[in-house]
């Protein structure tokens, strides 16, 4: 909410949108000598830029039993160093008039200022300042793990579907760390140490590891001799091991998992597919498939008119509200949701019988011609309305490099979506479509309600 | 939980200035009036609007009926059914949304400037014709009840609800904006197009607009648009009403590991001479910025939360100085003592120097920053009409802002701020109160 926001949900779908919208930023870039890359993206409709670090470490990058260390570390930046101490930071970009958050993610961590123009240089010196010189002690960080428990407790503990999100994730990915949440579990954040976050600051926080991404009234003319002076100096870390992580094996049994809760008042019903990343794919060289599978998305799930919504929530009368979701903007593996709500006095089995008989369909018949034709030019005319937003282009470029991706992948994306096929579509959909690798997933209300909703 | 979106709303808007907006005050052959700000570096357009009047007016027992206005007018218009409408809104890149607040109707529009003869005749359709057809009627009627049901489990709805019971008992204000499953039950299809009568008119309209669109061109689509609409809407009038200050704590049992907790007393209007030192007295007390005395005091120093704020809320015919906060249910008393005491130590003591001097440069410093998309500037300029500020208001403000003393706002806490008068509305199993 405030500060310091994390977390998967919102983020993530947030991030996806924004990708959907990319193509037309133009960016420009360079890379320092000490390996910091550095993107302008111009926009001069205001006298304002966006400034924006990001470093290329999230959640999923924590050793095993320390989940919850790269949000926790993320707000401990804001606490001080020598040269900036007892939260100076923040009390300095205010009284500049700036606006400053943070935000952690599975994949990377990203800090931002939004400050008038002639402030820019301000906000970099402090930011340099503290990539490198922050002042850890346990007088610090105590305060703030109570901080992140309460955190937890407003967004987790007190919401019965971010609980089963949860239980979700731990079943769905069998082995790979986005298994644990990025808030962390309670227990494993109670045991943070001092010396595991001084640790994951020395290894991770260094220019060789960041990205500098400045949208707004600037050109890269003016940005780069700033980028050289406040963070050209800092030395690289030799020491940045590559991100290594435990890999998810194949899975030979979809999973199906309920949870009931006193608080629930409308049962859902999520069913998740194992789905490639746009990382993995390029690995392969089959990128083709994440695009076919955003089209097909669209299609079957995005909107009151998509198959979906048609099918269970406007002729079927079975569901509240019904779609897909897929975002593919990760390093590992992604998932291909369906969802819907059934409406009160339809049983989620039905509900969830009409669901699949619609996949069915999908499967036997295919998408058609006018069906992927019109969801692409929807999805592109996504990439002109994101040019709107003055710091847009700044969120979507730093977390497509941070997970990997290169700006060309952001330009192209309009194009790339623009050649999807029909066939690709439908290859797609029956690549990914598979039960066993696949997790279900039912929020109920507690009993009597729970027998009612059956 | 509206309300409290209208809330930020206003605050939102009251920190601007802009030199880079020049708006036009349009006024069309039949009558509209709109603000354009012209902005040709991308093809797309943006609208705002606003029919004032809200869910305050739901007539006794069907509470909601403006909520279930705003969310069935986009579903079937004219010759146009629910799927027909949606579909060429989807298939022309068209968004258009309505929402109800406690003292407005209001939705926006954004579309490619290609579409938009399209969209500004979905948008005729949608406040000119709605259908409001008995299929879209009922699934709309079931997602707002499924809402409703979820929101009586939610904490921050919770805390919400019975917040504006305990200020406002009574009143218009306290009326539940979605309504309650029974009120929306009891609403029928007469009574939706009553109340796009009695309230959709042109006296009634505010339209902020930004993009790709000549002033021109724009006047003719809005006399497209709004033209037909009737030239007044239907009077109302709502009894002043201040919060009630019995300085209580009323606790909501819900059975969840954190609580939420929401304070207020008494503000002070828009209108008021003393606005500005009372706005700037909030920023130090818990306004938007991290170098808050309630942030420090609650999350930096104790780490008793993950959020905590105050905020100014004038609406029209009362006034409020509220906040939020949240934390585990064994920390509840020692967080309220916490805010009780910033509350009386701003009151008797006011803010320094600094503090005064610091909080001018931010306030003043990020004016730039609202500016940041269409949508945001088409809102402002929907919201500096509804709170009559004046075209001019953008090259003001950061005036109105530097001009406050140390003086007047350590007059405006003494006179406006009561830490006894504070009502508290916790939602969760608070320990020990």
């Amino acid at each position: 909410m405030h500060r310091r926001l994390s977390f998967f949900i919102a983020v993530l779908t947030f991030w996806a949108a924004s990708q959907a919208q990319a193509g037309v930023f133009d960016p420009q870039t360079v890379t320092l000598k000490n390996g910091m890359q550095v993107v302008v993206v111009s926009n001069h409709r205001a006298p304002i830029v966006s400034h924006m670090v990001w470093y290329k470490v999230g959640s999923a990058d924590e050793p095993e039993g320390k989940s919850g260390l790269a949000h926790f570390f993320e707000h401990l930046m804001f606490k001080g160093t020598k040269a900036y101490p007892d939260g100076a930071f923040s009390k300095i970009v205010a009284r500049n008039g700036g606006q400053e958050n943070a935000f952690t993610s599975y994949d990377f961590t990203a800090y931002y200022q939004n400050v008038a123009k002639d402030r820019l240089s301000l906000v970099m010196k402090l930011e340099a300042d503290r990539m490198r010189n922050l002042t850890l002690t346990k007088e610090v960080i105590e305060p703030e793990r109570l901080v992140i428990l309460e955190e937890r407790r407003s967004r987790v503990g007190n919401n019965p579907a971010a609980l089963l999100g949860e239980q979700v994730n731990a079943s769905f990915f069998v082995n790979h760390p986005y298994r644990n949440p990025i808030v962390g579990w309670a227990h494993e954040v109670e045991a943070l140490s001092l010396k595991d976050l001084t640790d994951f600051y020395d290894r991770w926080y260094a220019p060789n590891n960041a990205i500098l991404v400045v949208a707004g009234d600037i050109t890269p003319e003016e940005l780069k001799p700033l980028a050289e002076k406040y963070y050209g100096t800092i030395p690289a870390n030799p020491d940045l091991n590559g991100r290594v992580r435990a890999q998810e094996p194949p899975h030979y049994a979809g999973r199906r998992i309920e949870m009931s809760d006193p608080r629930v008042r409308q049962v859902s019903f999520y069913r998740s597919y194992m789905a490639p990343s746009f990382i993995q794919a390029k690995a392969k060289e089959e990128t083709v498939r994440v695009h076919a599978l955003e089209v097909l998305a669209e299609i079957i799930g995005s909107g009151p008119t998509s198959r979906l919504s048609k099918a269970l929530v406007f002729e079927g009368r079975l569901a509240v509200s019904a779609g897909a979701s897929y975002s593919p903007d990760r390093r590992g593996p992604a998932k291909f949701t369906l969802w819907g709500s059934p409406l009160r006095g339809v049983s989620v089995d039905d509900m969830e019988k009409a669901l699949f008989a619609e996949i069915d369909k999908l499967l036997k018949d295919g998408v058609t011609e006018q069906e992927v034709a019109e969801a692409q030019k929807r999805l592109i005319a996504e990439a002109i309305f994101a040019r709107d937003g003055f710091s847009t282009g700044a969120q979507v470029l730093g977390s497509a490099l941070a997970i990997g991706k290169s700006i060309e992948d952001v330009e192209n994306w309009p194009d790339q979506i623009a050649k999807v096929t029909v066939e690709e579509v439908n290859a797609a959909a029956r690549a990914v479509f598979n039960e066993k690798s696949s997790v279900t997933a039912v929020l109920l209300p507690d009993e009597p309600e729970k027998e009612a909703a059956r | 939980m509206k309300r409290f979106f209208f809330a930020f709303f206003v605050l939102a808007v009251a920190p601007f200035s802009a030199q880079a907006v020049d708006i036009q005050n349009l006024r069309t052959d039949k009558g509209i009036t709109a603000w354009l700000v012209e902005d040709h570096s991308n093809p797309i357009i943006t609208l705002s609007l606003s029919f004032r009047g809200g869910a305050a007016l739901d007539p006794e027992g069907k509470e909601g009926l403006a909520n279930f206005v705003a969310s069935t007018i986009d579903e079937g218009a004219g010759d146009l059914d629910s799927q027909a409408f949606q579909g060429t809104m989807r298939n022309n890149s068209i968004s258009l949304s309505f929402s109800a607040g406690l003292e407005s109707l209001s939705g926006s529009m954004q579309a490619l400037r290609e579409n938009r003869e399209t969209a500004f005749e979905l948008l005729r359709l949608a406040v000119n014709e709605p259908r409001f057809d008995e299929e879209a009627m009922q699934r709309i009627r079931a997602q707002i009840s499924m809402i409703l049901r979820q929101h009586s489990q939610d904490p921050d709805r919770l805390a919400a609800r019975a917040f504006y019971q305990q200020l406002f008992p009574g009143h218009p204000y306290s009326k539940p904006t979605n309504g309650t499953i029974e009120s929306v039950a009891s609403i029928t299809a007469d009574d939706m197009k009553a109340f796009v009568k009695r309230r959709f008119a042109k006296n009634n309209l505010v339209l902020g607009v930004v993009g790709d669109v000549s002033a021109s061109e724009l006047k003719s689509l809005l006399d497209k648009t709004f033209g037909d609409l009737p030239s007044k809407a239907t009077g109302w009038a709502l009894p002043e009403r201040k919060p009630s200050q019995d300085g209580g704590i009323s606790v909501v049992e819900h059975a969840s590991p954190q609580s939420v907790i929401m304070f207020g007393q008494k503000g002070l209007k828009r209108k008021d001479p003393d606005f500005y030192p009372a706005y700037v007295a909030n920023y130090v007390l818990g306004g938007g910025s991290f170098a808050s005395r309630l942030f420090a005091e609650v999350r930096e120093k104790r780490g008793l939360a993950y959020s905590i704020y105050s905020y100014l809320a004038p609406y029209s015919y009362t006034s409020l100085w509220g906040g939020k906060v949240g934390t585990a249910n064994e920390r509840v008393k020692e967080t309220l003592e916490i805010v009780k005491a910033e509350w009386k130590r701003m009151a008797e003591k006011g803010v320094s120097q600094k503090e005064l001097t610091d909080a001018k440069t931010y306030l003043t410093g990020s004016y730039h920053l609202r500016f940041g998309s269409s949508d945001a500037i088409a809102g402002i300029l929907v919201s500096m009409q509804v709170h009559d500020l004046g075209i001019d208001f953008l090259d003001q403000r950061n005036g109105l802002v530097e001009a406050v003393t140390l003086e007047q706002v350590n007059k405006v806490v003494q006179r406006l701020l009561n830490p006894d008068d504070l009502v508290f509305v916790v939602a969760g199993q608070p320990k020990g109160l």
